[in-house]
C-alpha cells in the first residue's frame, strides 16, 4: 500500500512469569485501518500499553516512522504521534469537556509561565488555535460534544459520549495512529453502526491510521483491512476478515476444540 | 447542593411526632457524648483560663462561654434530621425540646460528677489540670454541693434551649442568632474593635467604644443590650435588602456580570489600599501575619490545590527565603563570609532569593516528583526537615548562625520614602498586599493557561494525563518552583518584617498550619485560601502569630484539630470550594442534581439531534 509506519519485532513481556506477549510480529502501513481481536486475556491491552510506552517490554523492538519507541515516556510516544483511548473509560471526569480536549493538545503546544503571566500575544494565539481544535475535533461527532455541552464537565455524560469523548481527545494530540482500545464497548447496535461509520471517517477524512481492539464482529468486519488474532500472548492468526474468521486456530480460540477432534 | 430543586414539603398537613417516640440510643448517645465533651473543655483548663476574659461585665466571662454553648448545639443537633425532597418528614414538636432537654441534663450530670471528683480526689499527677481553681470555677465559687447541683439545671435549660430553637421560625431563629452572635462578636473581638475605634475616632467611634466597654474588659451591660437589640434589628430588616441584591446579582448575565465582579474587586482592592491608614497597630500587624500566609498558601495551593502534589515539606521555601534574604541584607553576617561581600538592598535581594527558591524547588522535587501519593508526603516531609537542620547545623553555622540566627536585618527601603520593618505594621502590610497581588495574578493566569489544564489532569488522573502527551515530571516540577518562589517571597518579607530568622521559625508544624490553611480555606480555590488565612491565622493566629483571640493561643492546635476534622466530616470542599473539587467530592449529589436539571445525556439519540436530547428537563441559564 503505502509507507510502513510502525513495525514490531519480536516483542515480548513477562510480568513474573506470566508471558503476557510472546514474540510478537506486527506492522501497519499508512493509512490502514488493523483490528486486534482475541479472547478476553489474550495481551490485546497490553499490546497497547506497550505501544504507548506504559508497560515496558522484556524484549523485542518498536519502530515508529524508523525510529525505536523503546525507552520513551507515554507522552513521548504521544508526541511521536500515537494516541490512545483507554478501555475502562478514563477521561478527566471532573474538567469540562472542552478543556479534556484542550489539555490533549498540550504536546503540540509549547507556551509556559511567561506567556500565561504577561498574556503575550503568542499564548493568546495559541490559546485560540487550541480551542478552535478542541472545539473542531469535537465537532466530528455531531452536536452531541459541542454547543452548552463544552462548559460541562465530562462526569455527565452518557456511557457512549464518554467513549466518543476519548476519541476526541485522542485526535486532539495530533497523532498519525490512533490506538482505539474497544471502541463500541457499551454501546448499541445502531450508535456502535455509527461509530463504525465514522471510524472509517477517521481515515479518509482526517488521515489517521488506527489499529483497533474490538469485540465486536460486525465493527471489525466492516471497517478492518486487516485482522490480527492473538491468544495467550501469541498471534495465531492474521489476515483479512474472511481469511481470519474461516482459520480453524480462531475458531479454537474463540469457541474450544470440537469433541469429536478432542477426543 | 442535593436536590434542592424538588420544591420543600409543605410544613402545613405534617404531622408532629409524640413526646415519647425518641430514638432513645441516640438521645443517650449524644447526651454521653456531650458529658465527655464537656469534662474533656474542663480538663483543657479553657474555662479556667479563659475565666478572666470579660465577656458581659460583670457576669458572664470567656470560661463559662466556653462551656456554655455545647449543651445548647448538642440539644439543638441531636434532632437534626436530614430533609431529603419527596420523603416525608415531620414536623418539629415537643419530640425535639425533649430531646434537647435529655441530653443537656445528660451532659450537665457529666460536669456534676466532675466537680464531685474534683472534690474527692487528687488526679493533679495525670491531668495538670486538676485543681483547685478548677472546682472553684464549676461550683461558682460556693461550695462543691452547689456546683454539683446547679449543673444538672445550667444542661437542662441550655439543651432545652437547644431544642426549643427547633420550633421557632425561620425569622425568629435570624433574629435571635443575630442577637446572640452580634453581642458575643462585639465581647469577643474587643481588642480589634478598639484598635479600630483609634482609627476611627474622628467619627467619634471612642465614645461609642467607652459606652459599650467596661474599663477593664468586656462588655457592659447596656452596651449588650443595645448590641443585641442592633444585631436582631438588622437581622430583621436587613435581611429582605441583602437577599433581594443577590438575587439581582445572580440574574445578571455575560458582561454585566463580568462588570459586577470587576467592581466588586475594584472596591474590595481599594478597600484593601485605604483602610489600613485607619486602622491601629494591632490591626495592620495581624493584617501583615494574615497577609504572609496568604502568600503562603497560595504557593501551596499551586503545588497541592492545583498539581495534586502532598507537599509536607513546604516550609523548606519559606526558609530559604528568610534565610537567603537575612544573610544578603544583614549587617552582622556571619564569619565565614568571605569580606569582600557586600550588604545588599533588599530588592536586590530578592532577586537571589528568587532565583536560590526556584533552583531549591528543582533540586528539593527532582527526586521527589517521580514518586506518587503517600511516598511523595513523606520524602517532601523529610526534605522540610533536612532544610531546617540545614540552617541550624555547625557545618553550615559559620553561615547561617546556627541556633544563634540571623540578626540584625535592616527594614525595607522603599524609594527612600519609607522605611517597612516590624515597628511600623502598616508599611508591612502594604508590602505583603502588594506580593500578595501578584501571588493572586500568578495564580488566577496560571491556572487558565496550558500549565494550569495539564496540572488539572495530572491531579485527575497521572497514567492518562502522561498518555495523552502531559510531561508530568516537567509540569509537577514546574509547580514546585511556582510554589517555592511564592514561599521565599513570604519568607523575605519576614525577614524585614521580624529583623532576624531562627531556625525554629521555620518548624514542620508551619508546613502543616499552611496545609491546613489550604484545606479548610478550599483547595484550589484561590478566595478559599485567602478566606482561609484570615480565619486561622488572623482569628486563632498562625504557630508563631498571635491572632485575634489571643486568649485561645494555647488551644490553638486543639481548635485547628477539631476544625479540620468537622471539615473533613461535614465540608471537606473547604469554606469557599473550587467547584471542580465539589464536583469531585460529592460526584453523586452533583450528577443527582445534573439530572434533576436535565443535563445529564441519554444514549439513545439520533445522530444529528441537538440540544434537547429527548430531555424535557430545563437547561441551566
Amino acid at each position: 500500500m503505502s509507507r510502513r509506519l510502525l513495525t514490531i519485532n519480536k516483542l515480548s513481556v513477562t510480568f513474573g512469569g506470566l508471558h503476557a506477549l510472546k514474540d510478537l510480529d506486527f506492522y501497519i502501513d499508512e493509512g490502514e485501518i488493523v483490528s486486534v481481536i482475541g479472547p478476553n486475556g489474550a495481551g490485546k491491552t497490553t499490546f497497547f500499553n506497550m505501544i504507548s510506552g506504559m508497560v515496558t517490554p522484556t524484549s523485542g523492538d518498536i519502530i515508529f516512522k524508523g525510529e525505536s519507541l523503546l525507552g520513551l515516556d507515554p507522552n513521548q510516544v504521544t508526541a511521536a504521534g500515537i494516541a490512545r483511548t483507554f478501555q475502562n473509560v478514563r477521561l478527566f471526569a471532573n474538567m469540562t469537556i472542552l478543556e479534556n480536549v484542550m489539555v490533549a493538545q498540550h504536546c503540540r503546544t509549547k507556551q509556559g509561565i511567561w506567556g500565561a503571566l504577561f498574556q503575550t500575544r503568542p499564548f493568546k494565539r495559541e490559546e485560540q488555535e487550541i480551542r478552535e481544535h478542541g472545539e473542531k475535533v469535537l465537532g466530528f461527532f455531531g452536536t452531541r460534544l459541542v454547543g452548552y455541552r463544552l462548559d460541562q464537565p465530562a462526569a455527565v455524560l452518557s456511557y457512549a459520549n464518554r467513549r466518543r469523548l476519548e476519541i476526541a481527545r485522542a485526535m486532539a494530540t495530533k497523532p498519525t495512529i490512533i490506538l482505539l482500545d474497544e471502541p463500541v464497548a457499551g454501546m448499541n447496535p445502531k450508535e456502535s453502526a455509527a461509530l463504525t461509520r465514522l471510524i472509517g471517517e477517521l481515515r479518509s477524512d482526517w488521515g489517521f491510521t488506527i489499529v483497533m481492539i474490538e469485540h465486536d464482529m460486525s465493527v471489525v468486519r466492516d471497517v478492518s483491512d486487516r485482522v490480527v488474532v492473538l491468544d495467550h500472548g501469541e498471534t495465531i492468526a492474521h489476515g483479512t476478515y474472511e481469511e481470519v474468521s474461516t482459520n480453524p486456530d480462531v475458531i479454537e480460540a474463540y469457541l474450544g476444540r470440537p469433541a469429536e477432534e478432542s477426543a | 447542593m442535593s436536590a434542592a430543586f424538588i420544591e420543600e414539603p409543605s410544613d402545613e398537613e405534617l404531622p408532629a411526632r409524640r413526646m415519647l417516640d425518641q430514638d432513645w440510643r441516640k438521645v443517650f448517645k449524644y447526651g454521653l457524648l456531650l458529658a465527655l465533651v464537656l469534662v474533656f473543655v474542663a480538663l483543657t483548663n479553657m474555662p479556667v483560663n479563659l475565666d478572666r476574659r470579660m465577656l458581659i461585665e460583670p457576669i458572664f466571662s470567656m470560661g463559662y462561654l466556653s462551656l456554655f454553648w455545647l449543651p445548647a448545639v448538642f440539644g439543638l443537633v441531636v434532632c437534626r434530621e436530614p430533609v431529603l425532597a419527596g420523603m416525608p418528614s415531620y414536623a418539629k414538636g415537643s419530640r425535639e425540646v425533649l430531646a434537647g432537654s435529655l441530653v443537656g441534663l445528660i451532659g450537665g450530670a457529666g460536669l456534676s460528677f466532675l466537680t464531685l471528683l474534683l472534690d474527692n480526689f487528687n488526679l493533679r499527677e495525670p491531668l495538670v489540670n486538676w485543681s483547685p481553681q478548677l472546682l472553684e470555677l464549676l461550683s461558682f465559687q460556693r461550695d462543691t454541693a452547689f456546683g454539683i447541683a446547679i449543673w444538672l439545671p445550667i444542661g437542662l435549660v441550655l439543651g432545652t434551649f437547644g431544642g426549643l430553637t427547633h420550633l421557632l421560625s425561620a425569622t425568629t431563629r435570624r433574629v435571635l442568632s443575630w442577637a446572640f452572635v452580634s453581642v458575643i462578636a462585639f465581647a469577643v473581638f474587643e481588642t480589634v474593635i478598639l484598635d479600630l475605634s483609634e482609627g476611627f475616632a474622628w467619627l467619634g467611634a471612642e465614645w461609642l467604644v467607652d459606652e459599650l466597654y467596661f474599663i477593664r474588659g468586656g462588655l457592659t451591660m447596656h452596651g449588650a443590650a443595645v448590641l443585641a437589640a442592633a444585631g436582631s434589628l438588622s437581622a430583621a430588616f436587613g435581611r429582605d435588602r441583602a437577599h433581594r441584591a443577590k438575587e439581582r446579582f445572580q440574574a445578571l448575565e455575560g458582561t454585566s456580570r463580568t462588570r459586577a465582579n470587576t467592581i466588586g474587586l475594584l472596591a474590595l482592592a481599594a478597600a484593601l489600599v485605604i483602610l489600613p491608614l485607619f486602622l491601629g497597630g494591632i490591626t495592620n500587624e495581624l493584617l501583615a501575619n494574615v497577609g504572609l500566609f496568604v502568600l503562603l498558601a497560595l504557593g501551596l495551593n499551586i503545588v497541592v490545590g492545583l498539581a495534586g502534589i502532598l507537599d509536607l515539606g513546604y516550609v523548606a521555601f519559606f526558609a530559604i527565603g528568610g534565610y537567603t534574604a537575612g544573610i544578603l541584607t544583614t549587617a552582622n553576617r556571619g564569619e565565614s563570609w568571605p569580606d569582600w561581600m557586600p550588604q545588599f538592598y533588599w530588592g536586590t535581594a530578592l532577586v537571589v532569593v528568587v532565583i536560590l527558591a526556584a533552583l531549591a524547588g528543582l533540586f528539593i522535587g527532582a527526586p521527589v516528583i517521580r514518586m506518587r501519593g503517600d511516598y511523595l508526603a513523606i520524602v517532601t516531609l523529610g526534605f522540610g526537615e533536612i532544610i531546617r537542620l540545614l540552617f541550624l547545623s555547625d557545618w553550615l553555622g559559620g553561615y547561617t548562625g546556627a541556633a544563634q540566627g540571623v540578626t540584625n536585618i535592616p527594614g525595607v527601603q522603599v524609594f527612600g520614602l519609607a522605611t517597612v520593618k516590624g515597628t511600623d505594621p502598616r508599611a508591612v502590610f502594604y508590602l505583603v498586599l502588594f506580593f500578595c497581588a501578584i501571588a493572586v495574578y500568578v495564580s488566577w493566569r496560571l491556572e487558565r493557561s496550558r500549565l494550569g489544564r495539564a496540572w488539572m489532569a495530572i491531579r485527575e488522573d497521572e497514567s492518562v494525563a502522561e498518555a495523552m502527551g502531559i510531561n508530568t515530571v516537567n509540569a509537577k516540577l514546574m509547580a514546585f518552583v511556582v510554589g517555592a518562589v511564592l514561599a521565599s517571597f513570604s519568607g523575605a518579607i519576614l525577614a524585614a518584617k521580624v529583623g532576624s530568622v531562627f531556625p525554629n521559625s521555620f518548624i514542620i508544624l508551619v508546613s502543616i498550619v499552611i496545609l491546613v490553611v489550604v484545606i479548610v480555606g478550599g483547595m484550589g480555590n484561590i478566595a478559599g485560601v485567602i478566606v482561609g488565612s484570615v480565619v486561622l491565622i488572623g482569628i486563632l493566629g498562625g504557630p508563631r502569630q498571635p491572632g485575634l483571640l489571643q486568649e485561645f493561643s494555647e488551644y490553638k492546635l486543639l481548635i485547628y484539630g477539631v476544625l479540620l476534622i468537622w471539615m473533613m466530616l461535614k465540608r471537606p470542599e473547604g469554606l469557599v470550594p473550587n467547584v471542580r473539587r465539589t464536583r469531585e467530592l460529592h460526584q453523586d449529589e452533583y450528577l443527582q442534581d445534573a439530572w434533576l436539571r436535565g443535563e445529564i445525556d441519554t444514549d439513545s439519540e439520533p445522530e444529528d439531534d441537538s440540544h434537547s436530547n429527548g430531555n424535557t428537563g430545563v437547561l441551566p441559564a
